[in-house]
């Protein structure tokens, strides 16, 4: 027998075996491979097919087949007997749910700042929008102050509004742009420093962390409510609003450092190594080579992050603040409405809110990750 | 290991340029030691490069030949003797160390190409931000490099579309953008596959006839023969022995000169 082998032609390339893709096979293959997981799949059937349509017909008005009353119903459609959720009621007390206790004349301050921050972080998101440098600009240092100044008022005629009667979905956006735009640059410098080879630096950076992540925010918040007046001098006062504000960014720069962390560890050596040998000083190295490599690492990290942060927020109604979950409690007693399904419709008002805000975010994290991704896995 | 058939050997060496200077020292390290910790890496290392100075540094893995190079740029701290680059003597002032970044390039073995930035903006980063050279002026030096290594049509993909010899050679390219008066070369083509190795070879040699001074931490040894002025030896952290190519190959003189020139020469 001869060992010799010479190939002469090359074989190309030719189509799959037809059982191998189309939905008959992906079912075969995903759902009944084996008799364990046919089991699986038929009881996990019978759950959806038990569990759909009373759900379905709670949630969706008569109008879709639903139990549910609709917005423009009466109260009386929602007391009756068998009535889904009563989405008349969302939508009568629609505005205290979105500005909590603003005066209704002013809502178009409120209503400016949503325009307005719309208007920039599109722009923002979106990749290929030009002037990004000008928008970044106007949406980190001009919006700020303008959001201040409308939603305080007191300035240029406008009547001054105290913090204590924002609330709602306002509250809330407020709160959590806050904590998540301030602690992006916090988290980042307490990553870097905690990375230091300066042993000052370095310690108080740990010390910092390890404090903040090891309190629960619900204690930060009543500390910064009740106890920090305790220290203050007689006749000075910090507002509530800003006091949360403060607590909720450092809590969450804490948890940002450790993520950004993550990233400049997962980092090759290497990298460093040639930022220097190049001769790029450490800011400039971390700033152009480091930090935009570990916060790509990083995107599902701190993505997650800000969806913990946004949803924390509605922690600060234990220290007297009316965010967005704060007024649907508080008017789930509103007796104008008083009905079987008023608070759970409400209770799901909040749920779909909160998963509207934080499933944006998902995705567009998912969508950054890949835009981002240029094909070097290392 | 590939000796002569690793192509280096294939085209004659163009002399011309490559002059050693015998008055302009550009590396001199005097008494120098290094320690990681309580191990003894780098013993009493005496070594003057001369400008358009070609150096090949072989030896066994962990003999500390990586480390002395990387001692030159200051990726790795000195703790006692004296290594002056430039004229710049190199010291925990930070001032100095930028100062003698700015004039020595560095190959990595891994390429180390900046994977979030194209290959253009890779090489154009440094002269950028720490020469200050506008823009469009580093864009044309950086695809003049580019020509030189003769990848410019990969200017606009990004690392990770790029083979491994590639890479090397916009790594190559990327420290020439600095304009560099010497270049360090830390095993260039150890990462390489075998059929890439001749690419990054060649413009090596390119870079030789030009008359840079070079210091190549390789074990191409035909690379070694063709190109370089000196042969370093080294072996537990000392330079064992050094001669030119010729009788370096042929005439080694050390017991552990020979065992390793036996073993990688078959």
């Amino acid at each position: 027998m001869s060992v010799s082998f010479v190939r002469r032609e090359m074989i190309a390339p030719q189509p799959a075996p037809s059982n191998n893709t189309g939905p008959i096979a992906w079912a075969r293959r995903s759902l009944f491979a084996t008799p364990g997981d046919a089991l699986l799949s038929v009881l996990a059937i019978i759950l959806l097919i038990w569990a759909i349509p009373p759900i379905y017909n709670f949630v969706m008005p008569t109008f879709f087949g639903g139990h549910a009353v609709a917005p423009g119903g009466t109260v009386e459609d929602c007391r009756a007997l068998g009535a889904g959720a009563c989405w008349a009621y969302i939508s009568a007390r629609m505005s205290f749910f979105i500005y909590g206790f603003y005066p209704p004349a002013e809502y178009w301050r409120p209503n400016l700042v949503f325009l307005f921050g719309a208007l920039l972080i599109a722009p923002l998101l979106i990749p290929r929008a030009p002037f990004k440098r000008i928008n970044a600009i106007l949406f980190f240092v001009a919006y700020p102050v303008v959001c201040f100044f409308l939603l305080n008022g007191g300035v240029f005629g406008m009547r001054a509004v105290p913090t204590e009667q924002w609330g709602g979905l306002l509250v809330t956006l407020v709160i959590s742009m806050v904590g998540i735009i301030c602690s992006i640059p916090l988290g980042i410098l307490l990553a870097l420093g905690r990375q230091s080879k300066l042993p000052i630096i370095k310690t108080l950076c740990v010390m910092f962390i390890e404090l903040w992540r090891a309190v629960p925010l619900i204690t930060v918040l009543f500390m910064a409510s009740i106890m920090l007046p305790l220290f203050m001098p007689q006749g000075t006062s910090v507002d509530k609003l800003l006091r949360a504000l403060v607590g909720v960014t450092l809590f969450s720069s804490a948890y940002l450092a450790e993520v950004v962390r993550g990233g400049l560890q997962a980092l090759p050596r290497g990298q460093y190594e040639a930022a220097s040998s190049l001769g790029l000083s450490y800011w400039k190295s971390m700033g152009l080579i480091i930090l935009p490599q570990a916060i790509k690492h990083v995107i599902p990290g701190i993505v997650n992050s800000f969806i913990a942060l946004f949803k924390d927020t509605s922690l600060v109604s234990i220290v007297g603040i009316f965010d967005l979950l704060n007024t649907v409690q508080a008017a789930s007693s509103d007796i104008d409405w008083s009905s079987p399904t008023q608070a759970i419709t409400g209770y799901l008002f909040a749920g779909i809110v909160f998963w509207i805000f934080c499933f944006a975010m998902s995705r567009y994290s998912i969508f950054m990750e890949r835009r981002l991704d240029t094909g070097h896995k290392r | 290991m590939s000796d002569m058939t690793s192509g280096a050997a294939a085209r004659a060496i163009n002399t011309a340029n490559m002059t050693v200077s015998q008055t302009d020292v550009a590396i001199d390290v005097i008494g120098m030691h290094k320690w990681y910790g309580d191990f003894h890496v780098l013993r009493d290392i005496d070594l003057r490069v001369m400008r358009g100075e070609r150096i090949v540094i072989a030896g066994p893995s962990g003999s500390g030949k990586s480390t002395l190079i990387r001692c030159i740029n200051r990726l790795e701290e000195h703790q006692q003797g004296r290594i002056i680059v430039n004229g710049t003597e190199l010291t925990a002032d930070l001032k100095r160390i930028d100062e003698v970044r700015r004039e020595v390039g560095m190959v990595f073995q891994h390429f180390n190409l900046f994977p979030h930035l194209t290959i253009l903006q890779n090489l154009t980063l440094a002269p950028i931000w720490v020469r200050g050279i506008p823009k469009a002026e580093a864009e044309t030096t950086a695809m003049h490099y580019l020509e030189r290594v003769k990848i410019p049509e990969q200017a606009n993909k990004f690392p990770g579309q790029l083979s491994g010899g590639q890479q090397q050679r916009v790594a190559i390219a990327r420290s020439l953008c600095m304009q560099p008066k010497i270049m360090l070369f830390d095993e260039p083509t150890s990462a390489l596959d075998p059929e890439m190795v001749k690419e990054v070879l060649e413009v090596m040699i390119n870079l030789a006839e030009d008359g840079m001074t070079m210091l190549c931490v390789t074990h191409e040894m035909g690379f070694a023969r063709q190109v370089a002025n000196r042969v370093i030896f080294m072996d537990q952290g000392q330079i064992i022995e050094q001669n030119d190519p010729d009788a370096f190959f042929s005439n080694p003189e050390h017991e552990r000169t020979k065992l390793f020139l036996s073993q990688i020469l078959h």
